[in-house]
């Protein structure tokens, strides 16, 4: 009986505090914003994170709930009052008992809660590599994303496409994180955790996204000037979409002869010498592969939309949408820029 | 009362008048100085001072932030000032005024008449001082005489290969490297001194068990000084050299390894925590029992759990590189020591809150700070055990989740007690009492825009908002918590000018304080408000931890409970 009643505090405190979360969650995921919420989880990783989470913030919320309580009930209780007796209070100099009880009740919290995380630590990092599994190389640069699918050929910037994963389907993605310049952190908090691109240091995550749609994240170390503006986009595609898109980047890209004036330019201005269109000899490497710039949706790593006008404007001062970028502006003409964004608007 | 039973002496110094010779003289005196006493309040000024700086510098920052995608500051711009802030906040204010408390307390409370190397302490304090005006002289000599000034902009972590010459030309990054080995030399010197005071200078009866608790945490964080900066020197002129040397210790070209300055900048980091916190734990220790009206609830636990953070905080520090990508065992084993901590710090609270049951507590300014500190190191405390646990650090690492937590542990507790160090030992310093109106003022401003900036900055890290981000885009719903916290860092600033205001105000208006206007029990307050100098005449002689106690009830001393 007395077991009973003393439970009860105790696991109404669990639900309130677990009630209280889930009613902000909502709140954060308002559909008038796109999310990067860590509590929204869609892969295997983040949802073993987001449950470990929540376990971790049912212990800490309980402990928040008792010392909370006994400060203010201390400070409330024991307050001077006007009458009190004029001699100070008993003095008390300590208790090896009570100082061993809250020495051990927090210590076996604490091998309650290191166990828990030691377990999941060990799934997420050490789960074995199905040899179907698809392989993308991210390279973080100074101030955008590189990503490579060695296995199929394709090469492209700031918009990873993955696969659906589902229980029937499996179909995870493995990363290999490097970086080219400075420390970099790739963060898509839906789909996991964070990991940093360090150079000389080859990192590696993965993730197997059971919701196809877009997910949104950006870099999470400061890796210099344009640091913010370091967007990621991810797109989990159903097994149709995935297929278009697989075909579609491996492509040559399109010759239009209808936009030669601006192949000409682009091919003879300094644009060559950083940037690469597959079949031409623009091969570049240290900017964004552009064989088909026109299937991404944003530009300069997600600082603006790919529109005509963005392009254009970006391309007489990249200055404009990111001050810092590495992109210099290339002192072309209105006309000479016109032509060039006629010639990126072909390739699709 | 007290200053018969333990005999100070008069003014050395005797009063000359005359215009500006007595000007001169004065300004001389300040600057050739070698008493601790007027040394620690030098710390404490130049700690003030930037505090209003880094305070400043982040207001702009908090401007720039309010809004998405907003053009206050410039990328550049904005990312000096977070470099600053953060640099200034823990080399120019959180180490000097800490360390100045303890320049300033540490002699009279363990009864001696001054530090154990006075040049030395002069020395170390004009070494930090030359650090910190070095650091800020960057704005003006960043690029050398051929262009525009420029602070550092690498962050005060400054992870290579991000300073690398080529990565970052110019030198406000040698800016950051050398004011801060400069300061940091300066800083060593005061350790050093520290500890050699606490060991040999106690005056008699003064045992290691019956030094108060602010010494000991002083003695510990001076201990824990001499192993933390020295990685951080090191890892300063690895840089250098690999600047402008030919070095390649963080050349990944070259094959250096970049990692390696993330592991020796937190070997230092981490640690560097401790000796930021463990003084403020020590003011909580004198003010919590004096306002309680009760003596310490177990002195002896206090001690060993401090000692035992101390060492902990040793081996913690990759807790900050969970993400880079360490194997599965290393992530595991620092995931438990970073909890034992928190055991530790456990049993620190508990001692507090059992030191204000049974007592009359109080409610003065000292006291107020005192019990928000207590409230917001237990918040503190288990969002850092929520940071402990590896996977969800994956999601809260360098999100502004970890601000908010770190901000609770710099602001919420450390420079908390800072405040109630302020309010408390004033009085002793200056010989006026500070206001007790425009403190209240001061503390009711400061909890509330302290809670709106961080209280609401774990929600908008949890909804992945990275820090570091000078703009941020605007569909994703982070506009109304930013405003919130803005005002509530406004708030903030309005709270702390109220106390400078307060410091000025009180030196020539309080009301006149005594030798010892709380009713304390430890030998500080045996000497006259302001202490003269060489604090004691004759060396006192104590016979328990609390000997103005032993004096005031000599029916009921403690030396005849203590053990």
């Amino acid at each position: 009986m007395q077991l009973k009643s003393g439970a009860r505090p105790i696991r109404s405190c669990v639900f309130l505090i677990v009630g209280l979360f889930l009613a902000v969650t909502p709140l954060l995921a308002d559909s008038r914003f796109v999310s990067s919420n860590t509590f929204l989880p869609e892969t295997t990783p983040a949802r073993d994170i987001y449950y470990l989470a929540l376990f971790a913030l049912t212990i800490t919320g309980c402990l928040f709930v008792v010392v909370g309580s006994l400060i203010f009930y201390a400070a409330f209780k024991y307050r001077a009052r006007k009458g009190d007796p004029e001699n100070e209070p008993a003095q008390v100099y300590g208790s090896a008992q009570v100082e061993l009880a809250w020495t051990i009740i927090p210590v076996i919290i604490i091998v309650v809660l290191f166990l828990t995380t030691a377990r999941i630590i060990y799934a997420i990092q050490n789960a074995p590599v199905p040899s179907s599994a698809l392989k993308v190389t991210v390279i973080g640069h100074q101030f955008w994303w590189e990503f490579r699918y060695p296995e199929l050929g394709i090469v492209t910037a700031n918009e990873m496409h993955v696969p659906l994963s589902t229980s029937e389907q499996p179909d995870p993605t493995f990363l290999r994180l490097l970086s080219a310049d400075v420390d970099h952190s790739f963060w898509v908090p839906e789909l996991g955790g964070k990991t940093d691109l360090i150079p000389n240091h080859p990192n590696e995550m993965w993730m197997d996204p059971q919701k196809a749609g877009v997910y949104y994240g950006q870099c999470a170390q400061f890796c210099g000037l344009e640091h913010s503006k370091m967007l990621i986009r991810v797109y989990v595609d159903t097994p149709a979409q995935w297929a278009a898109w697989v075909h579609d980047q491996k492509q040559p890209a399109v010759d239009d002869p209808k936009v030669a004036a601006g192949r000409q330019i682009f091919e003879t201005q300094a644009c060559v010498s950083c940037h690469a269109v597959k079949g031409t000899s623009a091969k570049g490497t240290y900017g964004p592969d552009l064989t088909h710039l026109m299937s991404r949706a944003t530009i300069a790593a997600g600082a603006a939309d790919n529109t005509p006008a963005n392009l254009f404007a970006w391309i007489k001062d990249p200055q404009t949408f990111k001050p810092g970028a590495n992109m210099p502006a290339m002192q072309l003409s209105d006309q000479q820029i016109e032509d060039v964004v006629a010639y990126l608007t072909t390739l699709h | 009362m007290a200053d018969q039973t333990f005999p100070v002496p008069g003014p050395l110094e005797t009063e000359r008048t005359g215009g500006n010779a007595a000007f001169l003289e004065w300004m001389h005196s300040w600057i050739v100085t070698v008493d601790h006493k007027k040394l620690g309040i030098l710390y404490i000024a130049y700690a003030l001072l930037f505090m209003v700086v880094g305070g400043a510098e982040i207001l702009v920052v908090r401007i720039q932030l309010a809004l998405p995608w907003s053009g206050i500051v410039s990328p550049g711009v904005y990312n000096q000032l977070f470099t600053m802030h953060g640099t200034t906040m823990v080399f120019l204010m959180g180490m000097p005024i800490l360390f100045g408390m303890g320049n300033y307390l540490v002699p009279l409370m363990i009864g001696a008449r001054d530090m154990a190397f006075p040049r030395l302490n002069a020395l170390s304090f004009w070494l930090t001082a030359f650090g910190g005006f070095m650091l800020y002289f960057s704005y003006i000599g960043g690029f050398g005489l051929y262009g525009m000034g420029n602070a550092p902009d690498v962050g005060w972590f400054a992870y290579a290969p991000l300073t690398s010459l080529k990565i970052s030309p110019g030198h406000n990054t040698d800016y950051w490297a050398l004011s801060l080995i400069v300061a940091g030399f300066g800083t060593l010197g005061t350790a050093i001194n520290i500890v050699a005071t606490v060991i040999s200078m106690r005056c008699k009866g003064m045992t290691l068990t019956r030094m108060p608790l602010f010494v000991w945490l002083m003695f510990i964080t001076s201990a824990l000084t001499l192993v933390t900066i020295t990685p951080l020197t090191a890892a300063q002129i690895m840089l250098e050299i690999d600047r402008y040397l030919g070095g390649h210790f963080f050349d990944a070209a070259a094959g250096g390894a970049p990692l390696l300055w993330i592991h020796l900048f937190w070997i230092f980091g981490h640690p560097e925590v401790y000796v930021l916190v463990l003084p403020a734990f020590g003011v909580a220790n004198e003010v919590i029992p004096v306002f309680s009206r009760k003596a310490i609830f177990g002195y002896s636990a206090m001690v060993m759990a401090s000692v035992g953070i101390g060492f902990v905080s040793l081996s913690v520090w990759a807790h900050h590189m969970f993400t880079v990508g360490m194997s599965a065992f290393s992530n595991s084993f620092f995931v438990l020591s970073t909890e034992v901590v928190g055991i530790f710090t456990g049993i620190k609270i508990f001692n507090w809150i059992a030191t204000m049951w049974g007592g009359r507590i109080q409610f003065r300014v000292p006291m107020l700070f005192c019990t928000a500190f207590l409230f917001q190191m237990l918040i503190a405390g288990l969002t850092g055990i929520m940071l402990s646990v590896a996977p969800w650090d994956w999601q809260l690492h360098n999100s502004y989740f970890l601000i908010a937590h770190f901000h609770y542990v710099l602001l919420g507790a450390i420079v908390t007690c800072v405040f109630a160090a302020f309010y408390y030992w004033y009085p002793k310093a200056i010989g006026r009492m500070m206001s007790e109106r425009l403190g209240k003022w001061h503390f009711w401003l400061f909890l509330l825009g302290f809670h709106m900036t961080f209280d609401i900055m774990h929600i908008v890290g949890l909804d992945g908002m990275p820090r570091s981000i000078y703009t941020y885009p605007a569909d994703r719903g982070w506009l109304w918590m930013n405003v919130i916290i803005t005002i509530g860092a406004f708030i903030q600033a309005i709270a702390v000018l109220i106390f400078v205001w307060n410091l000025i105000w009180s030196a020539r208006h309080g009301e006149i304080a005594g030798n010892d206007p709380w009713d304390a029990w430890t030998l500080e307050w045996a000497s006259p408000s302001p202490p003269p100098a060489y604090n004691f005449a004759i060396e006192p002689v104590v016979r328990s931890r609390r000997p103005l106690w032993d004096i005031k009830h000599p029916n009921d001393p403690d030396w005849k409970y203590e053990p």
